[in-house]
C-alpha cells in the first residue's frame, strides 16, 4: 500500500462518513425531505471496490448508494443540492437520495428497487464486450436481494454469455429487519456462484486495502478473460435501515461490537502503525474532508429549486 | 347509539385483519418485515405476537410469495400479502396479471382465489419516481381483479373485511398519506360491500368523482367554494373495479357538471374511464358544462418538493378547475 493510494482511499471513506452525516443532520431538522439510506459503516465497500474501477467503467448502485457514488467520482457538491432537491443536483432534483446517477462518471444509478443493478450491469458488460472495450461493469446489490430472481437470473446470463461484469455484494446480513438467517437455508452468498460455475469469493468488507486489493485483481482477471465474478464484501450497516427503523431487530450490543470494528478507523490505525500515513497526516484528511462536505452543504441550501414549468423538457429524450 | 372510536387509518386497516383472523384460521399475512419491523408503515404492529405462525416474513421475493399466496388460496387459505410500497408489484406482475385474476375464468369456474394484496401507493411523501406511483388504472385494465382504494379509516376497515371474505382476488391500495388520518370507527363488526361508491358530500352544483387521498381535497375544496355559492356533491369511488358507474350518473343528472380528480397521471387515468361512461349513458343530456379531469400531470414523479407539489392536483386547482365549469 502506498502512501497516495492510502490517502486516497482513507479521504474517500471519510467523506461518505461526513456525507452521510451530515444528510441525516439536515434530515432530522426537516431540510430534507423523503426518504433516504445511509451507509455508515460500510465505508470500505464502496471506498475499496470503487477505487478499483476506472473512471470509464460502469457502477449500478443500490437504494443505499451515496458512498458508491462518491467513491466512483461524483461531484459531491452537486450530489448534496440533489438530495436537498436543487436545479443544480446531478439529477436536476428529479431523482432525488434513492436515484443518485452521473453517467459522465460511471454513476448508472442508486436504485429504488430491490435487484434491477444486477441485470443493468450485465447489459452494460454485453455493450462493452460486443464493441472490444477494455471497461468492466460492476453492480452492487445487498444480501437481501439475492433472494429476488433476478439475482439468479442476471447470475445466468453472465455466466453463460461471459460477461465482463463484477457483482458486488454488500452482506451486511439483514435486509431491512431481516436476518439472512431467516431467509436463507445456507448463508454464504458465495455459494450461491457454484451452480453457474461462477468464480466467487467473500472478504472482510470493512477492510478497505483487502476489498481494493480483490476488486483490482478481478477488474485485471475480467478484462483479459471476459467472465463474471461474486464477490462478497462482508460488512455491517451502523445506521438504521431508513428513517423508519426503530432497530428492534438487532441489539445494542451487536451494534458497538461493530462500531468497534469501524472501517475508517481501524484503516488509519493500520497505515499509522505501519508508517505509511502520520497520525498529522490522517487528521488533516479529516479536516479535507469536514471541509468539502461544509462546502458541499452551502452549495446545495444556496441553489434555487428546480422550476415545474420545465418539467416536460425532462420526460422523452430528443 | 352505537359506541365509535376514533383511530388511525392504519389501526382501522390492522383491525380489520386482526378481527378477521380471529374469526377464519384460513386468514393469514405474508409480507416483508411485517414482523418485529412492524411494517415498513407501522400497520401490522404487534400482529405477530398476536398470531403466531399467521404473519409470516419474507425474504424479498415479491413474485415467489405472492405465487405462495395464490396457491394457497386455491387451496382454500384466504392469504392477505402486503407489498410494501405499490411500486414494487412490477417484481410480481405476472402472478397479479396472468395467474390470480385468470384461473377461476380459464379453469371454468371451479378455482377460486381469495387473496388480497394490500399495498401502499400515491406520493405526497417526497419518495420519487420508483415509490410513488398510482397505478390503479393499470390494475382496473385487468378483468378477473378487483381494486380497492378506501379514503377513510371507516371505509378502510370496512371495505378490507370484505375484501377478505370475498373470493376473488382483491388489490387492497392504501395511500401512504392516509396511515395516520384519523377518523370514527364503530365498536361492532361490520362491513362495506365492494363496488358501492359513497356520497361524502351532497350539493346541487357541480359533481367531484375521486377516491383515495383526493377525496379530503376535493372535500375542503368543496367547503372553500361553498363560501362562492358554489354547491359541490363529491363522490367517492372507493373501489374501482367493479366501478359504481349508477352513482357516478345519478349524481351528474343531479348537479349537471362533472369534474373528475385523481392523484394518477392523467393519460390513460381512470378519469377517462369514467368521463367515457358518462359520455355513453343518459346522464351526458343533462351535462351543462364539458366534462372535466383534473389528474397529474404526465410524467413520472419528480423527487423535489416544489416538483412533486406541483405536478398533483390540490384544493386550489380543485376549485379553479369547477369555477372554470360554472362558468
Ligand atoms: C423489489 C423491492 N422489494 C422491496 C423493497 C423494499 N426494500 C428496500 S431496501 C430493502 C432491504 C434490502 O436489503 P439488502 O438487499 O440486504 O440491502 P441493504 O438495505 O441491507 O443495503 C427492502 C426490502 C424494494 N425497494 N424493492
Ligand atoms: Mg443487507
Amino acid at each position: 500500500m502506498n502512501k497516495e493510494l492510502a490517502s486516497r482511499l482513507l479521504l474517500k471513506m471519510m467523506l461518505i462518513r461526513r456525507f452521510e452525516e451530515n444528510v441525516q443532520y439536515y434530515f432530522t431538522l426537516g431540510m430534507i425531505h423523503g426518504t433516504c439510506h445511509l451507509c455508515i459503516g460500510e465505508e470500505a465497500t464502496a471506498a475499496g471496490t470503487c477505487l478499483a474501477l476506472e473512471k470509464d467503467d460502469d457502477m449500478f448502485a443500490t437504494h443505499r448508494g451515496h458512498g458508491a457514488a462518491i467513491a466512483k467520482g461524483i461531484d459531491i457538491r452537486r450530489m448534496m443540492a440533489e438530495i436537498f432537491g436543487r436545479s443544480t443536483g446531478v439529477c436536476k432534483g428529479l431523482g432525488g437520495s434513492m436515484h443518485i446517477a452521473d453517467k459522465d462518471v460511471g454513476v448508472l444509478g442508486a436504485n429504488g428497487i430491490v435487484g434491477p443493478s444486477m441485470a443493468l450491469a450485465c447489459g452494460a458488460a454485453m455493450a462493452h464486450k460486443m464493441r472490444g472495450e477494455k471497461r468492466v461493469a460492476a453492480a452492487f446489490f445487498g444480501d437481501g436481494a439475492t433472494n429476488e430472481g433476478i439475482f439468479h437470473e442476471s447470475m445466468n446470463l453472465a455466466s453463460i454469455w461471459k460477461l465482463p461484469v463484477l457483482f458486488i455484494c454488500t452482506n451486511n446480513t439483514y435486509g431491512m429487519s431481516t436476518h439472512i438467517s431467516k431467509v436463507m437455508a445456507d448463508t454464504e452468498i458465495e455459494h450461491r456462484a457454484i451452480p453457474f460455475k461462477m468464480k466467487a469469493c467473500t472478504i472482510d468488507g470493512n477492510d478497505a486495502e483487502l476489498v481494493y486489493e480483490t476488486v483490482r485483481a478481478a477488474r485485471a482477471e475480467i478484462l483479459e478473460d471476459p467472465q463474471p465474478i461474486l464477490i462478497v464484501e462482508n460488512t455491517y450497516r451502523i445506521s438504521g435501515h431508513s428513517k423508519s427503523d426503530g432497530n428492534l431487530y438487532r441489539t445494542k450490543e451487536e451494534i458497538s461490537a461493530w462500531k468497534e470494528k469501524d472501517p475508517i478507523r481501524t484503516f488509519a490505525g493500520r497505515m499509522e502503525a505501519q508508517g505509511i500515513l502520520t497520525k498529522a497526516e490522517t487528521d488533516a484528511l479529516w479536516a479535507e474532508a469536514d471541509e468539502k462536505i461544509r462546502a458541499a452543504v452551502d452549495f446545495a441550501t444556496q441553489s434555487p429549486y428546480p422550476k415545474v414549468e420545465d418539467l416536460y423538457d425532462s420526460v422523452y429524450a430528443e | 347509539m352505537a359506541v365509535q372510536n376514533e383511530i388511525t387509518y392504519a389501526q382501522a386497516v390492522r383491525d380489520a385483519m386482526r378481527e378477521e383472523m380471529a374469526r377464519d384460521p384460513d386468514v393469514f399475512l405474508m409480507g416483508e418485515d411485517i414482523g418485529v419491523y412492524r411494517g415498513a408503515f407501522g400497520v401490522t404492529q404487534e400482529m405477530y405476537r398476536e398470531f403466531p405462525g399467521r404473519v409470516i416474513d419474507t425474504p424479498i421475493a415479491e413474485a415467489g410469495f405472492v405465487g405462495v399466496a395464490i396457491g394457497a388460496a386455491v387451496e382454500g387459505m384466504r392469504p392477505i400479502v402486503e407489498i410494501m410500497f405499490s411500486d414494487f408489484i412490477s417484481v410480481c406482475f405476472d402472478m397479479l396479471l396472468n395467474q390470480a385474476p385468470k384461473m377461476h375464468f380459464m379453469f371454468g369456474g371451479k378455482v377460486q382465489v381469495p387473496l388480497v394484496v394490500r399495498a401502499a401507493a400515491g406520493c405526497g411523501t417526497g419518495a420519487a419516481a420508483q415509490h410513488s406511483q398510482s397505478l390503479e388504472a393499470m390494475l382496473c385494465h385487468i378483468p378477473g381483479l378487483k381494486v380497492v382504494a378506501p379514503s377513510t379509516p371507516y371505509d378502510a376497515k370496512g371495505l378490507l373485511k370484505s375484501s377478505i371474505r370475498d373470493n376473488n382476488p382483491v388489490i387492497f391500495l392504501e395511500e401512504k398519506t392516509l396511515y395516520r388520518t384519523k377518523g370514527l370507527v364503530p365498536d361492532h363488526d361490520y362491513t362495506i360491500p365492494l363496488g358501492q361508491a359513497d356520497i361524502k358530500r351532497t350539493g346541487s352544483d357541480c359533481t367531484l368523482v375521486t377516491y383515495g387521498r383526493m377525496v379530503p381535497t376535493c372535500l375542503s375544496a368543496a367547503n372553500t367554494l361553498l363560501k362562492e355559492g358554489i354547491s359541490c356533491e363529491v363522490v367517492d369511488l372507493r373501489t374501482l373495479l367493479p366501478m359504481d358507474k349508477p352513482a357516478i350518473f345519478e349524481s351528474v343528472k343531479k348537479t349537471k357538471r362533472l369534474l373528475i380528480v385523481h392523484e394518477a397521471v392523467k393519460t390513460g387515468g381512470l378519469g377517462g374511464e369514467i368521463s367515457a361512461s358518462v359520455a355513453e349513458s343518459d346522464a351526458f343530456y343533462y351535462l351543462d358544462a364539458p366534462i372535466r379531469r383534473l389528474a397529474a400531470w404526465d410524467t413520472p414523479v419528480p423527487f423535489s418538493a416544489v416538483l412533486e407539489k406541483g405536478v398533483l392536483p390540490d384544493e386550489e386547482k380543485v376549485c379553479a378547475a369547477v369555477r372554470e365549469l360554472m362558468g
